[in-house]
C-alpha cells in the first residue's frame, strides 16, 4: 500500500508539474508583451514599465516560471492587476461558492442516481426501465446551461419560487443562500445524475448476472433480497469511481453555470479576469482547479486502493 | 436472468443480417435520422437559406414563430430557422474535426503503444494520456481560447486536444487482445513486421470500437462547442452559433422565450441523436452488450 502510494503520490507531483509548465508556456507563447496586453493599447510607457517589473517581465523565461511556482507554493499567487488584491484572498472569497456548490450538486446527483438506477436495474426490461433510460438519455443529451436558463424561466420569472441569479452571501443567513444555490446545483447534477443512473444501473445488471447471485438465489433468496444483499454491495465499486470523477468535473463544470446565474464563484472570477486581461488571476486560478482536480482524482485512487487491494498490483 | 438472445443471432460476417439488424434497432434508426436532419440543414445552408442570417430587419424583430418564419426572429429581426442551418454547419465542423484530430493522433500512439507492450515508449505514452486525462478540459480550452482568441479554429484545437488520449486509450487497450490472437502470430510467423500487422491486422479490427466511440465524442465536442459558444468564446459574430444564440437570449428570456428555446434543442436533438446512434452501433457491432449501458 505504501509503495502504492507513493508511485501515486509522485504521478500526481509529476501531473502538477507539467500542468504547471503548459499554463506557463500558454500565457507566455502569447503573441507580444504580456503587460503590453493587460494594458491596451491606450497604456502609458511608465505604467508599462511598472507592470513589466511587478510581473518580472525583466527576468529570463526561467527565472519568471520558478518564482511564479516558487510563490504558489508558498501560498503566494500573486496580486490582481485590477482588483489590487492578493489572488489568494480572491480565491479564497470565491471558492466559499464554487465548492458547497459542487458539493450540492453532487449529493443531489447521488441522491437521484441511486434509487433510479436500481429500480431500473432491478425491473430490466419493464416500463420503469424504459423510462428511466430515456429521461437519462435526455439527462445526457441536454446541455446544462440551457437547462439552466429553462428553470430560470419556468421558477425564477413565472413561480418566483427562487430569485433568477445572484449569491446573498453565508452571512445573510445558511437556508437563504443555500436556496440561491438550488436551481444552479439542479441545472448541474441533471447530466451527473444521469450519467451515474446508467452506471449504478449497468453495474447492477452485470454483478446480478454473476455466480454469487446465482448461489444466492439458489439459497432461497428472492431476487430483491438477492439485489441488496449481495449485488449492491458489489456493485459500488464503478459507481463510486464515476462518483469521484463526477466531484472533480463539477468543481470545473461550476464555472459556465456560475455564468448563467451570475454567482460570484471562481468560474465568474476567471471570465471577469479574462475580459480585464488580468493574466495574473486567470494563470493562478487556472492552476487552482487543475491542481484540486488532480489532487480529488488522487484522493479517489488511494481510497479504492484501500478498499479493494486488488487495485494496488493492477496496471 | 441468462441471457439467451444471443442464440438468435445471425452468424458473424453477415452484411445482409447486419443491415437488417440495424434497422430493427430503434436507437440506431432515431439517432440516424435525427442526425441526418442537422447534417442535411447544415449542408443546405450553404446554398440556401429561407432568409439572410446576418441581415437585420429591425422593423421583425422579436416575433414569435410565424408562417413567415417559422422559429421567430430574434432581436436584430434575424430569422431564427436560418441562424439554427448555419448553427448547426459550424457545431458540426467543430466538433468533426475535433474527433478528427483525436483520430489522427490518438490512433497511432495507441498502435504503437500497443505494438511495444511493456516498453518505456509504452509506458510514455500511455502516462502522458494520464496526465491529459486527468486535466480538466472544460477549463484548459478555456484558458486556449481566451489567450490565443476566440475563433473557432481554437476552439478546434482546445476540444480536439482532449480527444487524443480517449482514442489512443481505446486503441491500445482494443489492440492488446488482438495481439495475442493466432492469426497475429501467423502473420509474425510469415515476417510482418508490427508496424505493418498493426495497419493491416489491428487497425481493421479496431474500427468498430473507434466508430462507436467517435460517435460519443462528437457529441461532447458539440456539447463543448455550445458551451464555449455560449461564454463567448467560440465562432466570433456575425456567424452564428447555437450556444450564443442562447447567450444573447438570457437577457429576453422573460418575454421572448422562443429565442432560447430553439437553438436549445437543436443542440439537445443533436446530441441525442449522435448518442442514440453511438448506442445502436455499438449494440450491432457488439450484441453482448445490448441493454447494459
Amino acid at each position: 500500500m505504501l509503495r502504492y502510494t507513493l508511485t501515486r503520490l509522485l504521478s500526481l507531483a509529476i501531473s502538477l508539474a507539467v500542468a504547471s509548465v503548459v499554463i506557463f508556456l500558454v500565457i507566455e507563447i502569447l503573441p507580444g508583451d504580456p503587460a503590453a496586453f493587460m494594458l491596451g493599447t491606450n497604456a502609458q510607457e511608465d505604467t508599462l514599465a511598472a507592470l513589466r517589473e511587478q510581473l518580472g517581465l525583466n527576468g529570463s523565461m526561467s527565472e519568471r516560471y520558478l518564482s511564479w511556482v516558487g510563490g504558489m507554493l508558498t501560498g503566494d499567487f500573486g496580486t490582481s492587476y485590477t482588483y489590487r488584491t492578493p489572488v489568494a484572498e480572491m480565491v479564497a472569497d470565491r471558492l466559499w461558492i464554487s465548492l458547497p456548490l459542487a458539493i450540492y450538486a453532487l449529493t443531489l446527483s447521488t441522491v437521484i442516481a441511486f434509487p433510479a438506477g436500481i429500480w431500473a436495474a432491478s425491473r430490466r426490461g419493464s416500463a420503469a426501465d424504459v423510462g428511466v433510460m430515456g429521461v437519462t438519455q435526455l439527462g445526457v443529451a441536454i446541455p446544462n446551461f440551457w437547462f439552466a436558463m429553462l428553470m430560470v424561466v419556468v421558477f425564477a420569472v413565472n413561480l418566483r419560487w427562487f430569485s433568477a441569479g445572484g449569491f446573498p452571501g453565508w452571512d445573510e443567513g445558511f437556508w437563504i443562500s443555500v436556496k440561491a444555490l438550488t436551481l444552479p446545483a439542479i441545472a448541474l447534477a441533471l447530466p451527473q445524475a444521469s450519467i451515474l443512473a446508467r452506471v449504478m444501473r449497468s453495474a447492477l445488471l452485470d454483478t446480478l448476472s454473476e455466480d454469487f447471485v446465482r448461489t444466492a438465489r439458489a439459497k432461497g433468496l428472492s431476487r430483491r433480497q438477492a439485489l441488496w444483499r449481495h449485488a449492491l454491495r458489489n456493485a459500488l465499486i464503478p459507481v463510486l469511481t464515476i462518483i469521484g470523477l463526477q466531484f472533480s468535473f463539477l468543481l470545473a463544470g461550476g464555472i459556465i453555470i456560475e455564468n448563467v446565474f451570475f454567482l460570484p464563484g471562481l468560474g465568474r472570477l476567471i471570465f471577469q479576469s479574462i475580459s480585464a486581461r488580468d493574466l495574473i488571476v486567470v494563470e493562478s486560478v487556472v492552476m487552482l482547479l487543475v491542481f484540486a482536480v488532480v489532487l480529488v482524482n488522487f484522493m479517489v485512487e488511494i481510497a479504492y486502493a484501500l478498499v479493494d487491494p486488488r487495485l494496488r498490483h493492477r496496471r | 436472468m441468462t441471457d439467451l438472445r444471443t442464440e438468435n443471432l445471425p452468424p458473424q460476417g453477415a452484411p445482409v443480417r447486419l443491415w437488417g439488424r440495424a434497422l430493427r434497432s430503434r436507437n440506431l434508426v432515431i439517432g440516424l435520422l435525427l442526425t441526418l436532419v442537422f447534417a442535411l440543414a447544415a449542408l443546405i445552408s450553404f446554398v440556401w437559406t429561407p432568409f439572410d442570417v446576418t441581415g437585420m430587419d429591425i422593423a421583425n424583430r422579436i416575433k414569435p414563430p410565424s408562417w413567415r418564419n417559422p422559429l421567430g426572429t430574434d432581436h436584430f429581426g434575424r430569422d431564427i430557422l436560418s441562424m439554427i442551418m448555419v448553427g448547426a454547419r459550424v457545431s458540426i465542423a467543430v466538433a468533426f474535426v475535433a474527433v478528427g484530430i483525436g483520430l489522427l493522433f490518438g490512433v497511432p500512439l495507441g498502435l504503437w503503444a500497443a505494438a511495444r507492450k511493456g516498453t518505456l515508449l509504452d509506458e510514455v505514452i500511455m502516462r502522458g494520456n494520464d496526465l491529459v486525462f486527468a486535466f480538466p478540459s472544460l477549463i484548459i480550452a478555456i484558458l486556449i481560447t481566451a489567450i490565443f482568441g476566440p475563433s473557432a479554429f481554437n476552439a478546434i484545437i482546445a476540444i480536439g486536444i482532449f480527444n487524443i488520449p480517449v482514442f489512443a486509450r481505446l486503441t491500445r487497450s482494443g489492440a492488446l487482445t488482438l495481439w495475442q490472437r493466432d492469426y497475429i502470430l501467423a502473420a509474425r510467423v510469415a515476417g510482418k513486421g508490427a508496424a505493418r500487422i498493426s495497419v493491416e491486422h489491428i487497425l481493421p479490427n479496431v474500427t468498430n470500437l473507434l466508430i462507436v466511440q467517435g460517435t460519443i465524442q462528437f457529441s461532447l465536442g458539440i456539447l463543448a462547442e455550445a458551451g464555449l459558444s455560449y461564454v463567448g468564446l467560440g465562432v466570433q459574430p456575425p456567424t452564428p452559433s447555437w450556444g450564443r444564440m442562447l447567450a444573447e437570449s438570457q437577457t429576453m428570456i422573460s418575454f421572448a422565450p422562443h429565442m432560447a428555446l430553439f437553438p436549445g434543442l437543436a443542440i439537445l436533438l443533436t446530441v441525442l441523436g449522435l448518442n442514440l446512434m453511438g448506442d445502436g452501433l455499438r449494440d450491432l457491432f457488439d450484441p453482448k452488450l445490448r441493454g447494459r449501458s
